[in-house]
């Protein structure tokens, strides 16, 4: 999957710019109309049939019209061409705030890590679906009590024949209700002294007998999540990806193809993107003493404080691929990414809030919300990534720990 | 996907700038270890004349100069990282004061000033800007004057390194207008300095009485608002580039002290209410990094540009917002020591105090930026 972009860049340039013309005015042409619900700007806000259904007919159109999968195979569902064009794709996705590809777990995790390591069959049996948004995946690595520490997962699945047993349950399991397919993470070996060398890896198959799911109420007050039970449920053997044992190797894997289409990713953007030109707009719109907010001093300092913030934020991306200036710290700038940006993120979400006076006390599904309520979901939601994949706190210390030398608790 | 005014997101690093990084680190390291810090601290300049006369012959003082005046042209970016290494090991020597000031002539002197002045401050001549009438470093105009007949009357607060300096460039209102002109430290009697009790015992500064000085029209630098506003923007980033560098000497500090000090049983940094905001004092630091380096990338030789205002005060509002935060947990986080003058935590408060000031604080910084950003 290693593809020169820079020579692509260097010889193809008029065909890249063509190109990005060409899927620009695509999505402007083709973008849906208001489906009179507040669009989800994450994956985890499927909470209804109603949202299921509007991202399940987005995603399609946009795959039949060759702008998802770009680079995978075209026996797979794919087009076979260069990753740098679905790159452009999903930048002008961006750009233009379409709605999201929102198979994410099948898109950018399973999707990739199929290509990269699956057997013939495998590729044969899922990527079209994750493509044509007609197979949905969920993930399963999380359980109730553990949060993100997967070393200590209890789900058992043990072998029987041409079959797995499973007993146990997942949490956190966007889409858990919808998805045909689970990335599970279940311990196959007991005995092993260390916890992380006896989990195995299974593309298993949601609709199983034994399998069941309970939504989850965020608090959002939508739906989104479930909690994945599973009770003497029968999945076939062929569902282990890999070799039993290999499962923690395996899920680490599939954490690096989230970096795009150029690591593998299928493409579509999974996320609605919130800038501070958003809050800078919010700051124009909402007025006090009749004029804008965005002419208060007090408010002005705030949003100049945010305006550095986010532009540090987007220039360590650039500092990190320079490594005379990360001699000291050099693992400083990826290992805080998360923190710095999610809990930028949060309070920056917050802000927005705040500015909005007595507006703010409202919610989504009341007339006279500001956007239909976008930032109070927008906010809420967030909390979804300043706890997942490690608290903001659990970050902290992997930074102070690895960054810093600090000693562990 | 940001505000179109924050959009240049330029940050590159030559080959040059690399090996400058590489050698100041070393030499700032090996000609400045804490002893000779403190040995410094109490001393008449506050400097070592040879550790001066080695940068010189290093060719630093030329990095930014024009190859015509003696430099090597290599642009006001590549001194970003000679200052952070200055400041990551508490180096001083009149190397920020001449090398603000020598931006302030090649901007907006003429022909014939240049000549005479940049090769001598190439060859280690001091320079200093006298800007303050007062505590405000955001004034637009001064009371000190140039009267029609070319003489000075007035005083400057708190002009960096003037005892040692060979030139001043004072800001004075001439016929209406707001100018910068060149005093020659030798036309002033010596009872027009006194010399003031700084903060920062790293640093010194004088105030200076130019009462009387007779000049002439050729003392005026003919671009001298340009001048003026660009010295003051790169002021604020080589500000921003040597607290930086302290910020990261506060945190080395820190985590040295976090990882040998033991109470109630365990190593201090095990515990997360000071583990954490440590991790705060890195992340704080590496973004100041991050900006003054873009900023490096973003400064030229021309008059500066509004994405170069924006660079500049950013990194300056971020910078030494992360000194004091890393000077005040520094001290905090030593319990008993770090209220001793002997725990070498509070150089850097002293530092983050002095610093925060200088070229203008981060609120003067962000109500700039406000301006130039939202409206």
């Amino acid at each position: 999957m290693t593809i020169n972009t820079q020579s692509i860049k260097a010889n193809q340039a008029p065909e890249l710019k063509e190109f990005r013309t060409e899927v620009a005015a695509w999505l402007a042409h083709n973008r849906p109309a208001d489906p009179g619900f507040l669009l989800p700007q994450t994956f985890m806000e499927v909470g209804s049939e109603q949202v299921l259904d509007f991202l399940r007919e987005w995603q399609h159109k946009v795959w039949s019209s060759g702008y998802l999968g770009m680079a995978w195979p075209e026996k797979y569902g794919g087009r076979g061409m260069q990753p740098v064009f679905q790159s452009i794709a999903d930048q002008e996705m961006k750009r233009l705030r379409v709605p999201i590809c929102f198979n994410v777990i099948g898109l950018g995790w399973a999707g990739p890590l199929i290509m990269d390591i699956g057997s013939e069959y495998e590729k044969d049996k899922y990527l079209k679906g994750i493509l044509n948004a007609e197979d949905i995946w969920c993930q399963g690595f999380s359980e109730p009590n553990h949060g993100s520490d997967l070393g200590s997962i209890q789900t058992r699945a043990q072998r029987d024949g041409d079959d797995y047993v499973v007993n146990g349950s997942k949490i956190w399991t966007t889409m858990g209700n919808y998805a045909k397919y689970m990335i599970l993470l279940a311990r196959t070996d007991v005995q092993v002294e260390r916890r992380y060398n006896g989990l195995s890896f299974f593309l298993a198959p949601m609709h199983a007998e034994g399998v069941t799911t309970t939504p989850i109420k965020k608090l959002t007050g939508e739906y989104g999540f479930t909690e994945t039970f599973f009770t003497e449920a029968r999945i076939p053997a062929t569902s282990l990806m890999g070799e039993e044992g290999q499962g923690w190797h395996i899920a680490m894997k599939t954490l690096q193809y989230e970096r795009g289409a150029e690591a593998g990713a299928a493409g579509g953007i999974s996320i609605l993107s919130i800038v501070m030109n958003d809050l800078l707009k919010m700051a124009q719109d909402v007025e006090r003493e009749g004029q804008p907010l965005l002419k208060d001093p007090v408010t002005r300092d705030n949003l100049v404080k945010f305006l550095i913030e986010e532009k540090a934020l987007y220039l360590a991306e650039k500092r990190i691929g320079i490594p005379a200036l990360c001699a000291d710290y050099p693992n400083s700038l990826p290992l805080s990414g998360k923190l710095r940006g999610t809990e930028f993120f949060r309070r920056m979400r917050q802000y927005a809030l705040t500015l909005q006076g007595a507006q703010s006390s409202l919610y989504v599904g009341d007339d006279d919300t500001l956007e239909g309520g976008f930032w109070q979901r927008a906010y809420m939601n967030n909390f979804s990534t300043t706890i997942g994949g490690g608290t903001s706190q659990v970050q902290a210390n992997i930074i102070g720990e690895h960054v810093l030398g600090l000693p562990k608790d | 996907m940001t505000s179109a005014r924050t959009a240049n997101m330029a940050l590159t690093f030559s080959d040059e700038q690399a090996m400058i990084l590489e050698s100041a680190k070393s030499f700032c390291s090996d000609r400045s270890n804490i002893s000779s810090v403190r040995s410094l601290l109490t001393s008449e300049n506050g400097y070592s004349a040879d550790v001066w006369s080695e940068m010189v012959a290093l060719g630093w003082t030329g990095i930014a100069m024009p190859e015509q005046y003696g430099g090597s042209e290599l642009g006001i970016g590549a001194t970003i990282p000679l200052v952070e290494s200055m400041g990551r090991h508490l180096l001083s020597t009149p190397y920020i004061s001449t090398t603000i000031a020598s931006q302030a002539l090649q901007r907006g002197g003429s022909e014939e000033q240049k000549a005479k002045w940049l090769p001598q401050m190439v060859r280690g001549s001091v320079g200093a800007l006298a800007l303050l009438d007062n505590e405000d470093w955001g004034a637009t105009n001064t009371s000190c004057t140039l009267s029609a007949d070319f003489e000075l009357q007035g005083s400057k607060l708190l002009v960096n390194d003037a005892a040692v300096a060979d030139l001043f460039i004072v800001w004075a209102e001439h016929n209406g207008a707001q100018v910068l002109v060149l005093v020659e430290a030798t036309a002033l009697p010596a009872s027009a300095l006194s010399k003031k009790v700084l903060i920062d015992e790293t640093k010194r500064a004088c105030n200076i009485c130019f009462n009387g000085v007779k000049l002439s029209a050729e003392a005026i630098l003919p671009n001298s608002e340009a001048a003026l506003r660009d010295s003051r923007l790169i002021g604020a980033l080589l500000t921003a580039a040597e607290a930086t560098g302290s910020s990261a000497a506060a945190l080395d500090v820190v985590v040295a002290y976090l990882t040998s000090r033991v109470q109630f049983g365990r190593l201090i940094g095990s515990y997360q209410s000071l583990k954490h905001p440590t991790v705060e004092m890195l992340i704080a630091m590496d973004s100041a990094r991050t900006l003054i380096y873009h900023a490096a990338t973003v400064v030229n030789d021309k008059m500066l540009n509004q994405d170069a205002e924006i660079a500049c005060r950013m990194a300056k509002a971020q910078a030494t917002d992360a000194l004091l935060f890393a000077g005040d947990r520094g001290i905090q986080f030593h319990g008993g020591m770090g209220f001793t003058y002997e725990c070498d935590a509070q150089l850097y408060l002293r530092r983050a105090l002095w610093m925060q000031h200088q070229y203008g604080d981060a609120q003067h910084q962000r109500l700039h930026l406000a301006n130039l950003l939202l409206d």
